[in-house]
């Protein structure tokens, strides 16, 4: 049984990582993380890299939609927003890195509170459709402008981090995982806030939270503006990582598989997000292993991409039914039984 | 510009959105009983569609034994669905129940892909080929007969909705849960008689939009549309899915044919657009949003 966390101080009580157990596990994670690169091969730096971008994106949809309440299927034409930008700018100016993903996310950005916009009048499920409709409308000028190649997309430059181009998953990784724990623990202390608050009060009870002085409109735009600077950040990284936008690579399904990875992790947990954009990351390479090893041979592969969605499908579906609040709410159950051994309660 | 070219295309247009109407309708039966918000509704039309194609094409049923196994079987699975998956929700917010069909679409998509692949198939012709032509205005059979179909079905399920019992009893769901359990209906099946239904209607639907557009798993796009017409109508209105049906229909034909095909999805979404800035119920929908 864990003993000794008595708080003796308020700063002590709000600490981000509160006890000397905590701060021990993310200290391990940290140096696992600093290691990993060293000792993977590049298939496991590439589904690293992978994962990371998709924990950016899930982490930026789960203030908006697990943290405010707001149900958005556009999280993806957000990403591609941020793609986009950081390809036009790495290709035509050839500005830093960093600075590309910053106006990347920016762009992203003002796209998102442009949408957020018919949240004043509309929510739920009308607001779900109209962010639907805003993911093709953003589609059809991805194919239709100028400026984004149109079908054929563009190719971008590798990333250039101090005259060192990014161009292998192993280089492009100091900078995706670096910047997806940045931005993680700026997800995590914008709850400790009064606007993270302000969110959290807006999705429990919204007519609530404007009686108490939430101004309503402002903080729906904003969670939106926050919610699509990280999609449009993680869309940059994408592009760097793929090094080629097209209007093909941020489909619908790509904002429902976000969707279905913060339900999976579990809804308004930072945790959730990074747990649940992991998993869906990694089910349907764990899905290619378990077909290799059935003796259907050649045959398998055919099976493999429907057996993903249905996949796909159960998984949402069951977590839903069985366990609304995901994986993190698994998480927690497993930790207490740790802190409370060898007692039950 | 040519006349008959615009009333061509108009007519096409109704003709194409009476079939938006009508899988419109079997979300709406779904949506007034059990106000589950159905995405799926796309891959219903698709399951319809495959099992008549299995049944015609598969094991060589005859087209006039086909279609109703098709319709029935699509019934049974409405059924299997709202029992497993959507009976369990109930109480749950609204959008958890809208995940739900989410993720029911993506099994369907899967199941199909695994029982017929991801090719292209066609279905056998069973509608009279002979070309329809008013005045100098020519009209696809398919098309013509596929809005008939519509049309009749559509007839039917108002008829059915006034004058039947369980007709009687969805429309007294619809409107009050409680009332309508405190008066003797059984809700809960009500619940499972308004998946039934719509699965029915959206199997008739996927059958003749197989027909007339051939199936791919990706047919559940069809679904978008369909969302489209029923959020511009109104979620819960009758009325508003004929309506809707039949004006998004016009408004995606006339895109297509003056600006581009690529078009008619993007003008559908402006109009949705347009129409939740202005109405934001939808043209006939009950106003019950909250509204801050």
């Amino acid at each position: 049984m864990r003993i000794g966390t008595a708080k003796q101080s308020y700063a002590a009580d709000q600490a981000l990582f509160d006890s000397a157990t905590q701060r021990t596990w993310v200290l391990v994670l940290v140096l696992a993380l600093i290691a990993f690169p060293f000792v993977a091969d590049p298939y496991w730096l590439y589904l690293a890299c992978l994962v990371a971008i998709n924990i950016a994106s899930a982490t930026g949809l789960n203030i908006l939609t697990g943290y405010t309440g707001l149900v958005s299927l556009g999280q993806a034409a957000f990403m591609g927003i941020g793609a986009y930008t950081v390809a036009v700018l790495e290709q035509r100016l050839g500005t830093p890195a960093i600075l590309n993903l910053l106006i990347g996310g920016t762009v992203a950005m003002l796209g998102g509170v442009l949408v957020g916009i018919p949240s004043l009048r509309v929510k739920g499920l009308y607001l779900a459709i109209a962010t639907i409709a805003a993911s093709f409308i953003v589609h059809f000028l991805f194919a239709n402008l100028g400026v984004t190649g149109g079908t054929a997309g563009l190719s971008v430059p590798p990333a250039k981090i101090f005259g060192v181009a990014l161009d292998t998953s192993f280089r492009i990784y100091w900078l995706v995982v670096p910047v997806t724990a940045l931005m993680l623990l700026g997800a995590a202390n914008l709850f400790r806030t009064r606007i993270g608050r302000a969110f959290i009060a807006i999705r429990d009870r919204d007519i609530s939270a404007e009686v108490l002085g939430i101004p309503l409109l402002r903080y729906k735009l904003l969670s939106f503006a926050l919610s699509s600077f990280y999609a449009g950040v993680a869309g940059g990284l994408w592009a760097y990582f793929f090094r080629v936008v097209t209007p093909e690579s941020f489909p619908l399904q790509m904002s429902i598989f976000f969707l279905a990875a913060i339900i999976v992790g579990g809804m308004g947990t930072i945790l959730g997000a990074i747990l649940g954009a992991t998993f869906m990351t990694m089910v349907p390479e764990f899905l290619k292993l378990v077909v290799g090893w059935t003796s259907l041979g050649a045959d398998s592969l055919q099976y493999v991409a429907p057996i993903r969605i249905i996949v796909f499908g159960v998984l949402i579906v069951g977590f839903l039914v069985f366990e609304p609040h995901g994986l993190a709410e698994m998480w927690r159950r497993v930790r207490r039984f740790f802190h409370l051994w060898p007692f039950k309660h | 510009m040519d006349i008959w070219f615009l009333i061509e295309i108009t007519l096409a247009g109704l003709a194409g959105g009476g079939l938006y109407a009508l899988a419109a309708l079997a979300f709406v039966i779904v949506y007034k009983a059990t106000r589950v918000v159905n995405l799926a509704i796309g891959e219903m039309l698709m399951i319809g569609a495959y099992t008549f194609f299995g049944l015609s094409t598969g094991l060589s049923w005859p087209v006039w034994l086909a279609i109703p196994g098709a319709v029935v079987a699509s019934a049974l699975i409405g059924g299997l669905i709202e029992r497993i998956a959507i009976r369990p929700m109930l109480g749950e917010p609204p959008i958890s129940v809208f995940m739900v069909t989410v993720g029911l679409s993506s099994i369907l998509v899967g199941v199909v892909e695994l029982a017929w692949g991801a090719d292209t198939h066609r279905l056998i012709e069973f509608m009279p080929r002979d070309p329809i032509v008013l005045g100098e205005a020519f009209i696809a059979p398919k098309v013509f007969y596929g809005f008939l179909t519509a049309l009749a079905l559509t007839l039917a399920v108002l008829l059915l909705f006034r004058f039947w019992r369980g007709g009687v009893a969805l429309r007294a769901t619809a409107s009050d849960q409680g009332a309508a359990y405190a008066m003797g209906i059984a809700v809960p099946r009500v619940f499972s008689l308004s998946w039934v239904a719509g699965a029915a209607i959206a199997a008739v639907a996927g059958i003749v939009v197989g027909s007339i557009g051939g199936l791919s798993p990706t047919m559940g796009i069809f679904g978008l549309s369909v969302l489209v017409v029923v959020i511009v109508g109104g979620l819960d209105s009758i009325a508003g899915a004929l309506v809707g049906g039949l004006l998004i229909g016009v408004v995606e034909s006339l895109a297509g044919g003056y600006l581009g095909g690529e078009y008619k999805l993007l003008t559908t979404f402006v109009v949705l657009v347009v129409v939740l800035m202005v109405r934001p119920y939808g043209l006939f929908g009950t106003r019950d949003i909250e509204r801050l």
